[in-house]
């Protein structure tokens, strides 16, 4: 028996709640890879195909490889966000999984931090697979894409936090599309995702730059066609720092909800 | 630390937006007991029953669990303890014994360690055959054995129950009843909130009962039945109730009430109350010793709780 008390337990603990999330979806992964890579790449073909024909290429590059890393970061983006909001939720509310492990020496804190640590994994696993398929396609350009792993853990963590934190303040389903439509969606249009930010006036650039998902597809872009980021450290220090306030202010927030 | 109390709280207090839901109660709980909590909605059993696993931090007053002061120690604490959750919270993903697994590993528990006690809890539940069923497909009954086998996974020293069997028809009633049961024969120490009086009274040898955050009473079901009421009550109801009752002289020393269509008489001796009741054909009547629920109701009221 592992002793729970103590700081290794404190892993341990986090361990357990992401060890029940990877059971879970391994016994259910048909759908859910479905849902984390089948749709994406639908939008890097239909849209690298059709719209490149018009656009021909983008900054050095076709705009299907152009394309492919932005869909990559949204896709890990996504797929963070949905665990954190609509299965999150369901566990909170309606499975009651939560209550359950706090009736066990799990704390909240323990939980949250396990479910951010299966949400960056399944970013992984969704940054994997779309890897997998645009390499195939020839759409990578060299091994040193492989560092996008790393980044896609990061950013499953990251907009796992945020979309936690908007979990701990819902009282339904429906507060998600605030969210996600005043939020992500605008985010995604902004982020260099589907077109270079030199297309946007200077003022947006600027504000954009304090967005997490533009630094992610600042990193993941030169990854994927064989160069290197600049301002590597920027890059990741904005993730990094969204993430750790947002695990705070989601474990406060969840504190709050279930221990009242 | 004594380990012969269990439970050691004093002048617990806790309000919610100015309302104070529990009102500075005392309790202590020894080894062994097997303590029912008893109080209408609002009673501020569950906001107790919350403090005592540490879920909710009391704002005034003392308390002791398994000799761990809460909420400070309560991650301990819980390593000891077995909690059965009103609603069920079992996880619909997995198996019988999945379920058992994952939540062992919670504890910190190996594979080695779990699999023998998974065994030996699906023995106890009954749920030996379902070991690899999904939990959709079990009857209500079967999800509350499994979520009683649950909470015994770390072979807890205090096991607190809310509302174990609340939804349940009565065949799976007596079978948890007869489970938990068993376990008190073991010295497992149990802590269950309940409005069923039968379920206290059948399964406890202590009885608490709250009301609007206060405890009223604290006793042996039978003794609380000695000190609170009446031994003999006469309930009569049907046709003509109300004029058979505007003839009667009452004895000093002969309560009564009225609850809805039905009258209630309580008193030492009825005898004489009953023979006036020949010649009332449309009179339906029972009498019987006073019992637990009588005792609830004359200290908790008569009056419907919604809240």
């Amino acid at each position: 028996m592992i002793d729970l008390l103590t700081p290794q337990g404190a892993f341990s603990r986090c361990f357990s709640v992401w060890l029940r999330n990877a059971k879970v979806w391994s016994k259910l992964a048909g759908s859910s890879l479905l849902g984390s890579f089948a749709e994406p790449l639908f939008y890097l073909f239909a849209l690298g195909y059709g719209l490149g024909q018009f656009i021909g290429s983008v900054e050095g590059m076709s705009y299907i490889v152009f394309l492919a890393s932005g869909i990559l970061s949204t896709s890990t983006m996504n797929t963070a966000t949905f665990e954190g909001l609509y299965l999150a939720y369901t566990r909170m509310e309606v499975q009651r999984t939560w209550d359950g492990m706090l009736s066990t020496p799990l704390g909240v804190t323990d939980i949250v931090r396990g479910e951010v640590l299966w949400m960056g994994t399944k970013s992984v696993i969704s940054a994997l697979a779309i890897l997998l398929v645009t390499t195939l396609s020839g759409f990578v350009e060299s091994t040193t894409a492989l560092w996008v792993l790393p980044i896609a853990f990061l950013t499953g963590c990251c907009f796992g936090s945020i979309a936690l934190t908007v979990t701990a303040l819902s009282r339904s389903y429906d507060f998600f599309m605030y969210y996600l439509s005043l939020v992500v969606t605008p985010m995604v249009l902004l982020s260099g995702v589907f077109f270079p930010l030199t297309s946007l006036p200077e003022v947006v650039r600027d504000g954009v730059s304090a967005l997490p998902l533009f630094h992610i597809v600042e990193m993941v872009r030169p990854l994927m066609t064989g160069g290197f980021p600049d301002n590597l450290l920027i890059h990741i220090a904005v993730p990094v720092i969204y993430c750790l306030s947002f695990l705070s202010i989601a474990i406060l927030l969840l504190k709050k909800r279930l221990l009242k | 630390m004594s380990p012969s109390v269990i439970v050691n709280a004093t002048h617990l207090a806790k309000s919610y937006n100015g309302k104070m839901v529990v009102k500075d109660i005392n309790l202590s709980i020894k080894k062994g007991e097997c303590c029912g909590i008893l109080g209408p909605n609002g009673a501020g059993k569950t906001t107790t029953m919350r403090m005592l696993v540490g879920h909710t931090k009391a704002d005034k007053g003392m308390l002791e669990v398994l000799g761990f002061s809460i909420p400070d120690r309560a991650r301990e604490m819980r390593s000891k303890v077995g909690v059965v959750p009103q609603i069920d919270n079992l996880d619909p993903d997995f198996s019988v014994s999945e379920n058992l697994y994952s939540y062992g590993r919670y504890f910190g528990y190996s594979r080695k360690v779990l699999e023998p006690r998974i065994q030996k809890l699906l023995d106890f539940a009954s749920l030996q055959d379902k070991a690899d069923s999904r939990i959709q497909s079990l009857s209500g009954g079967m999800k509350r054995r499994l979520t009683l086998a649950r909470s015994l996974i770390n072979e807890p020293d205090l096991l607190i129950l809310d509302e174990p069997t609340t939804g349940l028809d009565p065949q799976a009633r007596q079978l948890i009843w007869q489970q938990l049961r068993q376990l008190q024969k073991e010295g497992l120490t149990i802590i269950i909130s309940t409005h069923y009086m039968e379920e206290a009274e059948r399964l406890c040898d202590r009885i608490i009962v709250m009301d609007k955050g206060d405890i009223l009473a604290d006793n042996r079901p039978e003794s609380l039945i000695d000190e609170q009421i009446e031994p003999h009550v006469l309930e009569v109801h049907g046709e003509g109730v109300h004029e058979w009752h505007s003839t009667l002289k009452l004895e000093a020393g002969i309560r009564y009430e009225q609850v809805g269509e039905t009258r209630f008489y309580y008193g030492l001796e009825l005898k004489e109350l009953i023979e006036t009741l020949d010649g009332w054909g449309g009179l339906r009547y029972l009498y019987r010793p006073a019992n637990l629920e009588d005792v609830f109701l004359k200290l908790t009221g008569r009056d419907l709780r919604d809240d």
